[in-house]
């Protein structure tokens, strides 16, 4: 993201209808304010009303509040969580004054909702036709025969080929992808006059969550209906949506229309999301973090919720809750700076979004150590074996790292992107031979790890670690954080007497921005972000010089997300690590890495450094990763959408295993798997094309 | 002179074990809070209480001894050869008065009709006045009832000045615990000018207190009441040979508790370690793992304990010099079934701790230990074991009721027990035929009824409490003050 960002730049990417075109208001929302039963407010005094044809996106981190107001919205909130006031008028007509009965119709038949997980959101004994057909009866009073052929084709309306053979398919039958698109048709049933969607792409892959936001915005275009948005990832945001509500603990603090928020966001919380968000441009600087956390449900009603993490903050706003603000250009905000007071000391709206600090001394630690290379990776390969019939013999493998070959210097960082169940995380723990691979060379430092005896292998232990992806899922619940942090120094040796252990523990806690005294707490009394920063306290006990990070920071809100990445960045200056960063997630990618090895269906199709994969890539797949990932800036790149979903690696395609869903497949594809092309010191390829 | 049977042994090392733990938790913070946790739940303390009586009566029945007879051999004392335990000391009043054959609670009669010669002569036919039960009354059909309520009230207000004497106590002691911790701290001061009542106001405040008082009191009463009336009736009447059913029925209490722990304890072994050794190292030590489990399910457990009992049970009439008394042998009997029981039993709770362990396994702090390089026995005792103690928990507390009611099976198929074992299974064995009676004997079932329902429902709750204390997810906010 460039900080000379001007309003033309942001040319609707998603032009939908002209703004005349847009309707009279489809919906309003007056004053909604949710509770729980004590009283705790969930959802505060919030207003927004939407267009017909429109797309209103609700922006904010986790327990904001912000699918709490979709659920008020439908009357599906759950048990303890009520509404206590507000006004929500639906096409002029009060759905909380509705009786249940008539709120059954108004619930898919103007109003319909797609959740995130479509795993869970499908009844997994029924066939999708059947679900779909239930929403039809319902809602469009179809009987008998007119119904499976309504069916088929609201499945080809969502992009489902051989719709008449899906529909009587079984969900497990499909993938993720194909999941949330029968969800979508099943809320298309009913011909809603508006469409919930919270947080539908956010468990998908960025290629496939391409193809899904596509397809909203194309229904959208077609039916004209309004389209109401929850998200975390301001990269939706900027694809699609029209107006924006940015939501903070139960509040919406701004709002604006999509060019001007981008342009110039009002609100202290909104101008550091944006400079929060990783990117190339900043890779040499540490984050514009938020300090703090989310505060939880409840904090104190009578200040400014974002004063305690807000740099601008004054007295007034630890004292008074500020009112909402009209500013002349359409914009809203709920912010103590815009109160007509405070107009006069001439607020800067135009501030700048990159943060105004020098440039780290960044790039050195990673020079230095260019050469020596700590972690030589040859050739190596995982296989599970499939097994089938009574005799439990092996017909087959699934082939999850097919001869990955790889090379990271010390302190420095190499990136490997994919999407999910492309075996980038089989590597990371085939490495630490969590798994055993198969076959191949994995040498540390020097040292083979491959084959040798459990007890050499302990020695090498301590050089290599793994952060994991889920910060709630790696920490023992009934262990504290001090008897966390002791296990691994107990295992390996590190420390000699138990009060030098409790030094070190105190250090570590230091080291990683957390106060002593919580050495004595459990891993539940932290937050996600805290959890993260422990599980990193536990890796660095013991010296590790390579850090395995898998997926570090995708359970983490954005504002958290960034000051784990300085974390990050901050230790590897410090104790010179290399980093082995697994990753989908390519702006972070972008931001961290010096290198960057791209991997399909268990290989690796390309590598080279960060400006020659992300900026000159030239493999298609990689060049449809780019493409998919949404921008902030709505500087989409020539857009390579793809097509379909990764085959399953038990049965990779013959040839390049990417021909299948390659724009520019050429017979030789189908036939010989590419060879490596150099195409200069750092980059490599395995395409035809580039060989060409 | 005192004797120690194998279960008694059994109990005292239990007993040993918990206050070792108990000394053990004291002296780690950590560890002690979740049970003041306990002590904070109004549900969990008067769970305890109930359990704790059980407990206190089952304990009393567990010192055994043999009275020494008044007669003496060559100078050397003489033991009888019945073994009693302390709560027959306690009980010898209703232990002692047995009638003739069934009389109902509280009756005077006896409930079968006998033929008595008048004295004129006459054979009569009719119900006969009872030995012990109501003889103090004159004309038990006009006095009985007002004797009854005038001897409930007043074992009620004996019970509750008890009750009220005994929270008195206890208040002052606390008092002065209290006074005597804070004397030497600064702040002592304040705090010993109080009166003790003062303490005591401010204990109440304290819901969990006021729940336990109210129980307190409410128990006192009732102990009360029916200590008045025993002393001469039969509270919950007599059964075919005329012995108390109350006294029967407290005596069962220790072969419960007995068949419940114990055969906890043997069974707990094999489903910890064989479950979660089968889900954590996977690979032939599953598969022997499951395929035992698989086989020893697959035969009908009756048919199983039947076997093995009945060998016992041989085995040990052609031993008969190895035993003092008939109570030893009874209670061998009692030990091998418990063995029997746990064997036959762990393969419910093993394969649910292999399926939670396997879900364990793949969580990342597992991995995140392994690539520290943990040893497995390591992984096993810090992780994946606490973190499967809850289902331990629950599962122990389920089987415990279930395993007293499997007792009462295997009574009825005649391989339970010795009969000579006064248990709930031999109770309700009994109730079978006096339910098909006509008038009907309902009293013996009511009782085993009654008593073990409020052992299992005490139990259930207590562990309830107990389980969610132990839960850190639950006690979030606290955790944090």
């Amino acid at each position: 993201m460039k900080s000379d960002l001007s309003p033309n730049q942001l040319h609707p990417f998603p032009s939908v209808l002209a703004e005349s075109e847009r309707g009279e208001f489809l919906l309003n929302v007056e004053g909604l304010v949710a509770r729980l039963n004590n009283g705790v407010r969930i959802v505060d005094d919030i207003s927004f009303s939407i267009k017909q044809g429109e797309t209103f996106a609700l922006l904010g981190e986790s327990g904001c509040g912000k699918s709490m107001t979709a659920l008020s919205l439908m009357r599906l909130l759950p048990d303890g969580i009520r509404v206590a006031s507000g006004d929500i008028k639906l096409d002029e007509e009060d759905i909380l004054a509705l009786p249940e009965y008539a709120m059954r119709k108004v619930r898919g038949g103007q109003m319909a909702m797609i959740f995130q997980e479509p795993g869970l959101s499908l009844n997994p004994v029924m066939t999708v036709g059947d679900q779909i057909a239930e929403a039809l009866k319902l809602h469009q009073k179809l009987r008998g025969d007119e119904i499976r052929p309504r069916c088929v084709e609201l499945l080809e309306q969502v992009g489902i080929s051989d719709a008449p053979r899906r529909a009587n398919e079984y969900p497990f039958q499909l993938s993720g992808g194909m999941k949330q698109r029968v969800m979508i048709a099943m809320a298309l049933a009913g011909q809603p006059k508006m469409l919930i969607a919270d947080e539908t792409t956010t468990a998908l892959d960025v290629t496939i969550q391409a193809q899904v936001l596509k397809l909203l915005r194309d229904t959208q275009q077609k039916t004209g209906m309004a389209l109401l948005l929850i998200t975390h990832d301001l990269g939706v945001v900027a694809q699609m949506a029209h107006q924006v509500g940015v939501m903070y603990a139960g509040q919406i603090i701004e709002q604006a229309p999509r060019e001007q928020l981008f342009a110039r966001p009002a609100h202290p919380y909104t101008q550091k999301l944006f400079a929060a968000l990783p990117d190339a441009g900043r890779s040499g600087q540490p984050l514009a973090a938020i300090p703090g956390n989310v505060p939880p449900l409840g904090t104190s009603l009578a200040a400014c919720r974002f004063a305690p993490r807000c740099d601008k903050a004054w007295a007034l706003c630890h004292n008074q809750e500020p009112e909402w603000t009209q500013l002349e250009n359409g914009q809203g905000v709920r912010c103590h700076l815009y109160t007509s007071q405070i107009e006069s000391e001439k607020i800067n709206l135009k501030v700048p979004l990159s943060p105004g600090l020098s440039t780290a001394s960044g790039e050195v630690a990673g020079e230095e150590g260019r050469d020596c290379s700590l972690l030589q990776v040859e050739n190596l390969q995982v296989h599970f074996p499939i097994h089938k019939g009574i005799l439990q013999r092996t017909v087959g493998h699934v082939k999850a790292v097919d001869g990955v070959s790889m090379n990271i210097p010390a302190g420095r960082t190499l990136a490997l992107v994919g999407e999910s169940g492309c075996g980038k995380t089989t590597v990371g723990k085939a490495l630490l031979q969590l798994i055993t691979p198969t076959a191949g060379s994995v040498r540390f430092a020097g040292h083979e790890l491959i084959g040798i005896s459990a007890r050499q292998l302990r020695k090498q232990r301590a050089g290599m670690q793994m952060i994991f992806q889920d910060p709630y899922a790696s920490l023992n619940p009934k262990m504290r954080v001090a008897e966390i942090l002791q296990e691994g120094m107990d295992a390996l040796s590190i420390a000699n007497n138990s009060d030098e252990r409790q030094r070190r523990i105190d250090e570590l806690l230091e080291q990683v921005g957390l106060e002593k005294a919580s050495k004595w707490r459990y891993p539940h009394e932290f937050s996600g972000g805290q959890r993260q920063r422990i599980a990193i306290a536990r890796v660095l006990a013991v010296n590790p010089n390579l850090l395995i990070c898998d997926e570090p920071t995708s359970a983490l809100d954005v504002s958290v997300q960034a000051q784990i990445l300085n974390l990050l960045k901050s230790l590897q200056q410090e104790l010179k690590l290399s980093y082995l960063f697994i990753s989908h997630n390519l702006a972070v990618v972008e931001y961290l890495a010096h290198e960057v090895y791209v991997m399909y269906l268990g290989r690796i199709v390309e590598r080279g450094t960060v400006e020659e994969v992300l900026h000159a890539s030239k493999h298609p797949y990689t060049q449809a990763l780019l493409s998919a990932v949404p921008r902030i800036d709505g500087q989409g790149m020539k857009t390579v959408r793809l097509a379909g979903e990764t085959p399953s690696p038990s049965h990779p395609p013959q040839g390049c295993h990417f021909h299948t869903r390659c724009a520019h497949a050429i017979a030789e594809c189908r036939a010989v798997y590419p060879g490596e092309t150099i195409i200069s010191a750092t980059h490599r390829v395995h395409c035809h094309l580039a060989a060409e | 002179m005192p004797v120690i049977l194998w279960t008694d042994a059994m109990i005292f090392l239990l007993l040993a074990t918990i206050l070792a733990a108990a000394l053990w938790i004291r002296k780690r913070p950590h560890l002690v809070l979740p049970w003041q946790r306990v002590a904070k739940g109004s549900v969990g303390m008067v769970s305890l209480l109930l359990l704790s009586l059980f407990v206190l009566v089952g304990l009393l029945d567990t010192m055994h001894y043999r009275a020494a007879l008044p007669e003496k051999s060559n100078g050397q004392t003489v033991y009888s050869a019945e073994v009693l335990s302390v709560f027959d000391a306690l009980a010898k009043g209703i232990k002692s008065r047995s009638e003739k054959t069934y009389s109902a609670p509280l009756a005077a009669y006896l409930y079968a009709k006998e033929s008595m010669e008048t004295p004129d002569g006459k054979i009569l036919r009719d119900y006969p006045r009872l030995r012990y039960g109501g003889v103090h009354l004159a004309d038990p059909q006009r006095e009985l009832l007002g004797d009854v309520l005038k001897r409930t009230v007043i074992g009620a207000l004996e019970g509750l000045l008890i009750g009220v004497l005994l929270i008195t106590v206890s208040n002052m002691l606390l008092h002065f615990f209290v006074k005597l911790r804070t004397v030497g701290s600064s702040t002592g001061q304040i705090i010993s000018n109080d009166s003790w009542i003062f303490t005591f106001t401010r204990t109440m405040k304290n819901k969990p207190y006021r729940a336990l008082l109210i129980t307190v009191l409410l128990l006192a009463m009732l102990l009360g009441v029916t200590a008045n009336l025993a002393a001469v009736y039969h509270v919950l009447g007599t059964d075919k040979v005329g012995q108390d059913v109350l006294y029967l029925a407290l005596k069962s209490i220790r072969t419960g508790l007995v068949i419940g722990t114990v055969t906890t304890l043997v069974m707990l072994p094999f489903a910890l370690l064989l479950g979660i050794a089968a889900g954590y190292l996977r690979g032939w030590v599953d598969d022997v793992i499951q395929y035992l489990y698989t086989v020893l399910s697959s035969i009908p457990s009756v048919l199983l304990i039947a076997a093995a009992v009945l060998m016992m049970q041989v085995y040990i009439e052609m031993h008969p010099e190895w035993f003092e008394t008939s109570a030893a042998r009874a209670d061998l009997r009692l030990l091998f079934l418990c063995l029997i029981l746990g064997v036959t039993s762990w393969t419910g709770l093993c394969r649910l701790l292999r399926g939670e362990t396997l879900k364990l396994r793949e969580l990342e702090y597992i991995q995140a230990a392994q690539a520290f390089g943990v040893s497995s026995s390591r992984i096993l005792t810090r992780h994946i074991v606490p973190n499967v103690m809850h289902i331990v928990l629950i599962a122990v507390v389920m089987d415990f009721s279930s395993l007293v009611l499997a007792e009462a099976v295997l009574s009825y198929v005649g391989v339970g027990v010795d009969p000579s074992t006064m248990s709930f299974g031999t109770l309700i064995n009994s109730a079978r035929l006096e339910m098909g009676r006509e008038p009907m004997v309902w009293w013996t079932l009511a009782a085993a009824f009654g008593f073990m329902l409020v052992l299992v429902l005490a139990a259930n709750l207590f562990a309830d409490a107990v389980r969610d204390a132990f839960d850190p997810r639950l006690n979030r906010t606290e955790a944090v003050a």
